[in-house]
């Protein structure tokens, strides 16, 4: 659980079923031209391969959803705050107002505009998915590749480690390290994510490299003299790229997650504006109380959106490369 | 099946270990010296500054080598010494979490099992049946997105103050005290439906899309072409189908313990209800630090302690960790 979304992503995290929530055995998962729709034969192979994954891609109604909302609020996060008319953090305006042509969001009990402060938060959602995300799927892939290639001893060293940090609850220790440690900055925070949350990528990415690197062609690379390095990066991520994707998909909104219980604990960065800080201000004004919707349900909608939106372009990821998933 | 179990077993003392490890190394190794930083926060007045910073050098127990400090720590752990409360002083830390305990108990141990037994049902009936996967599916997804303090929150807004059908916050009401009468269990079961709802809907949408994905594979599996081609009838190779695919999701349960606990925390907050989430935001806010790192340790040792738990069930449920052949996790 994520709140990883470990909630959804621990289902999956099962080596001996090849993480089935995020992705179908590897070696199945090329789409193959029988399945229909064959692109034109006479392309060089990469291009062939892009084009049909486009191809099923664009006809997959929940990759297509999921990308659009997920577009919809990245657009709202690079747009908003150039369009909106006032500083999220502003105090001067009329305290408690409903949506209006004024504060599109309406404002809360501070004077400050909601819509502002839901676009910043935007930001902030995006910054700490994006780095908490790609830092612990960066470990994660980085721990697994090597455990599962070299097998032995470093593999049981590191299988020890990432189940240590596996069990640990994750927002138990970022409590812990943000009481004592005052986080000025969503870098830090989301440095912190990214450490703390990487051990079920690790042990996907594990269990399907000790599946590939015993296939003909990575033995072939290995004895024509590569580098461990290069059989890893050239031979055995390659083939196991559409997983990385959606490894990475999963955990970007697992981090958004956790960041936003962070905030609303009052753990992240006091003096800026996340969507996590907007509901624990509203909670703390008793907004709730007061019947200020338009304060503490965008928040929510905006996560829901972001997060929502990935995990549903990623099962429509899911059934484009892997064709039995398909709809029959 | 020993060896399984002796396996997992070395793994939580070992993540025990370092997890108290931990706990006594953050004050210590955090840069900048503790004792101010603390003090410097609590913007006490200079007169107490003195006093207040004498206290922490010595409940910390900076004033011995580093060496002895990590024993001492150590020491005082296995006599159940988490030291005292800042904000409640001079009640101790074990006290106030036990006194918690309870509360945060009732609430996640039947959101855990019910939206795990639930959702793996729902989630099996809706594979493979296009009318109910595509409501099941976008259902599951959105719920699993929704961060379960403002699921809470949005409960409250609408069946406690809109509606009125249940109280806002609390785990009882004000004028009774907890005891074992009917009336005590009626009012506390009130107050505790809206926070289980929050729990139990988010980590449901969780698994029932777990198993709904889990499910579709078992069915493409080759025992399931070759029962269906030898004319079984779909219930029993779904039934076949559900048990392979629960395996995976018990694993999935132990692996989600940490999310649902820090759901739990959150959720409790926006109730006020006083379990462990409500005494850990308390002790964010006071920079009650003692009782910050007794929390930590208690979630880490009950989440380790479920784990064990699940091993055991996964040993009963999958014959294959009992004969040693494979399997397990």
């Amino acid at each position: 659980m994520a709140l990883s979304r470990q909630r959804d992503v621990g289902a999956g995290a099962v080596p001996q079923a090849g993480l089935a929530t995020i992705g179908g055995p590897v070696v199945t998962a090329e789409p193959s031209a029988a399945t229909g729709g064959a692109p034109a034969p006479d392309r060089a192979p990469v291009a062939a391969h892009r084009s049909e994954f486009l191809y099923f891609a664009l006809r997959n109604w929940k990759f297509v959803a999921g990308l659009s909302v997920v577009l919809v609020f990245i657009a709202a996060a690079v747009l908003g705050p150039v369009v909106a008319a006032h500083a999220p953090l502003e105090f001067n305006g009329p305290t408690d107002q409903p949506p209006s042509s004024d504060y599109w969001f309406g404002t809360t009990s501070f004077g400050q505009d909601v819509f502002s402060q839901f676009v910043a938060g935007l930001r902030a959602a995006f910054l700490v998915g994006a780095l908490g995300g790609g830092l612990a799927w960066l470990l994660g892939a980085v721990v697994g590749f090597t455990a599962g290639y070299r097998g032995g001893a470093v593999d049981d060293v590191l299988n020890m480690l990432t189940n240590v940090v596996l069990v640990i609850p994750t927002l138990a220790i970022l409590i812990i390290v943000s009481a004592y440690m005052n986080v000025h900055s969503y870098t830090v925070e989301a440095l912190l994510i990214g450490l703390t949350s990487w051990p079920w990528a690790a042990r996907a990415v594990r269990a399907q490299t000790f599946t590939l690197k015993t296939r003909d062609f990575v033995d072939v690379a290995r004895l024509s003299g590569r580098s461990r390095r290069q059989v890893i990066t050239s031979e055995i991520a390659p083939n196991m790229s559409s997983y990385l994707l959606m490894m990475f998909i999963l955990l970007f909104g697992g981090a958004i997650l956790i960041g936003a219980s962070l905030d609303f604990l009052g753990l992240g960065p006091a003096t800026s504006v996340s969507l996590g800080l907007m509901m624990n201000s509203a909670f703390l004004s008793s907004a709730l109380v007061l019947g200020s919707w338009w304060w503490f349900l965008p928040p929510g909608i905006g996560i829901i959106g972001i997060v929502g939106g990935l995990y549903v372009m990623n099962v429509g990821l899911d059934e484009v490369f892997n064709p039995r998933l398909r709809e029959l | 099946m020993l060896r399984y179990l002796a396996r997992k077993i070395v793994v939580y003392v070992l993540t025990f270990f370092v997890a108290v490890t931990i706990d006594w190394a953050i004050p210590r190794f955090m840069p900048g010296d503790p004792v101010e930083g603390l003090l410097a926060r609590m913007h006490a007045q200079p007169s107490a500054e003195e006093a207040l910073s004498g206290y922490y050098t010595q409940a910390f127990g900076f004033d011995v080598p580093i060496w002895k400090q990590y024993l001492n720590f150590w020491a005082a752990l296995l006599h159940g010494d988490l030291g005292r409360s800042i904000q409640n002083f001079p009640t101790t830390v074990s006290e106030l979490i036990l006194g918690a305990l309870p509360y945060t108990l009732a609430l996640l141990v039947p959101a855990v099992l019910l939206s795990f037994w639930a959702g793996n049902k729902v989630g099996a009936m809706a594979a493979r049946r296009k009318a109910l996967d595509n409501t099941v599916l976008p259902v599951g997804y959105v719920l699993t997105a929704t961060p379960q303090m403002w699921l809470g929150v949005v409960l409250a807004w609408v069946f406690a103050l809109t509606l009125g059908w249940f109280p806002v916050s609390g785990a009882y009401s004000f004028d009774l005290t907890p005891a074992w009468t009917l009336e005590f269990a009626a009012d506390f079961v009130h107050h505790w439906i809206l926070p289980f709802a929050a729990l139990f809907l988010v980590a449901f949408g969780g698994w029932a899309i777990g198993m709904r994905n889990m499910i579709i594979y078992e069915l493409e599996s080759d025992y399931s072409n070759y029962l269906t081609s030898l004319g079984a009838p779909t219930k029993l190779v779904r039934r076949y189908a559900y048990r392979n695919a629960l395996l995976p999701q018990i694993t999935g349960l132990a692996l989600a313990l940490g999310a649902v606990v820090a759901g739990a925390i959150v959720v409790e907050i926006v109730f006020s209800y006083p379990g462990l989430g409500t005494l850990t935001l308390g002790a964010i806010q006071n920079r009650d630090y003692f009782l910050i790192q007794g929390i930590f340790l208690f979630l880490i040792t009950g989440v380790l302690i479920a784990n064990f738990v699940i091993d055991i069930a996964y040993v009963l449920i999958d014959p294959r960790t009992r004969t040693g052949m494979q399997g397990g996790r």
